[in-house]
């Protein structure tokens, strides 16, 4: 049977011996986060804010333990700052999995609006990213990418398009 | 327990050679932006001393990190009150997650001193209290060098999370941490163990 593209993350997690998932939730990552927590391997927990989970996965992995951060698009926006000083400057892979809001479907303009803003501010820091849209490349694109993030020890983002997930999407406009 | 408003105002530079002298079984030490891992490169640079150029308010998520990955090492996070205000909500997952190895100190000397000395909103803030509030029961103010240094001793030999929060005086840092921040990642890495190189470090 073809496996589901969080399976599929979570194979590849495992097979690059990345363990520590710090994350703030996202509807469409619900079913990786429970995959996660259900595996023993994996140490998967919730922060405040995503600045932090950046933080602790660059401690970490100076300390020799692998960390990615979940988050959604709301989220990668908060971090310009932190990327820039932190990851990019001290070369610590960081290594960020976005669930792609604001697009294909959206229904909330804010989402849509911060969705632009993603792909630019990933361009200004000249960090590596690809957009995973199609599951036969899902395997490729994230084992390929956490690798090569980790000897170049560079960070890196793994965006998760609609195309692969469903995102979430609605129909129609919400009336009272 | 002292309250913040009886915490004798200290000196950063002597607080940091306190601390560093205390330091004997290669205990991690991360410190925040600015005056605050100046005076902790000031007091002797160690392998185990990460010291943040930016991203200011990660010291404490940074040492959570380290304290994680590494939970047989001791791990201080050094942050100052306006970095720690840019992240309060990191106190809380430190006490979700309630790592024995990991220990908080605040240096509050209640302004932006690196940029003029400009207050900070948190004039009316106690950050014992906010610590406790968030879960680290055990929060307290140093009420002056003596106590700080018993404190200091609580964090190295009992079970954690520790928060120590200590009031500073105006003077300015000593000197200025060398900016090199991939030397700075690569020396820490050696200092935890997580990295060998034949490349002299």
């Amino acid at each position: 049977m073809e496996r589901a593209w969080y399976q599929i993350a979570l194979d590849v997690l495992k097979a690059n011996g990345v363990s520590l998932i710090p994350y703030v939730p996202d509807n469409v990552l619900k079913p990786l986060i429970a995959a996660i927590h259900a595996d023993p391997y994996f140490h998967a927990f919730t922060v405040a804010r995503e600045e932090e989970a950046v933080g602790i996965v660059a401690g970490a992995w100076m300390a020799g333990t692998k960390g990615m951060v979940l988050m959604q698009t709301s989220g990668f926006a908060t971090l310009a700052n932190v990327l820039a000083s932190l990851p990019c400057a001290f070369q610590i892979p960081v290594l960020l999995m976005v669930s792609e809001r604001g697009t294909l479907g959206e229904f909330n303009q804010g989402q849509a609006a911060v969705w632009r803003t993603m792909r630019p501010t990933l361009e200004a820091l000249a960090m590596e990213h690809h957009v995973i849209s199609r599951l036969d490349e899902c395997e490729f694109i994230m084992d390929r990418t956490i690798r090569q993030a980790h000897l170049t020890q560079l960070p890196a983002a793994l965006i998760l398009s609609p195309l692969l997930t469903g995102g979430k999407a609605v129909t129609r406009q919400v009336t009272a | 327990m002292t309250a913040a408003h009886n915490a004798k105002r200290m000196y950063r530079f002597d607080l940091m050679q306190r601390l560093v002298a205390r330091l004997e079984h290669e205990e991690a030490v991360i410190g925040g932006i600015g005056n605050t891992n100046f005076d902790l490169w000031s007091a002797g640079h160690r392998p185990q001393n990460f010291y943040m150029l930016g991203s200011m308010g990660l010291a404490v998520p940074i040492a959570l990190g380290v304290a994680l990955a590494q939970p047989k090492r001791k791990v201080f996070a050094v942050e100052g009150d306006g970095s720690l205000l840019m992240q309060l909500g990191c106190l809380a997952t430190v006490a979700t997650l309630a790592p024995k190895n990991l220990a908080i100190l605040v240096l509050d000397n209640g302004m932006y001193q690196i940029t003029g000395g400009q207050e900070t909103p948190a004039l009316r803030a106690d950050f014992a209290a906010i610590a406790r509030g968030c879960g680290l029961v055990g929060a307290a103010w140093a009420a002056d060098e003596a106590d700080f240094e018993r404190q200091v001793g609580q964090c190295l030999a009992s079970d954690g999370p520790h928060f120590i929060a200590v009031k500073l005086d105006d003077q300015p840092p000593v000197t200025q941490t060398e900016r090199d921040p991939p030397q700075i990642r690569d020396r820490f890495m050696r200092g935890m163990g997580a990295k060998r190189s034949k490349l002299p470090g």
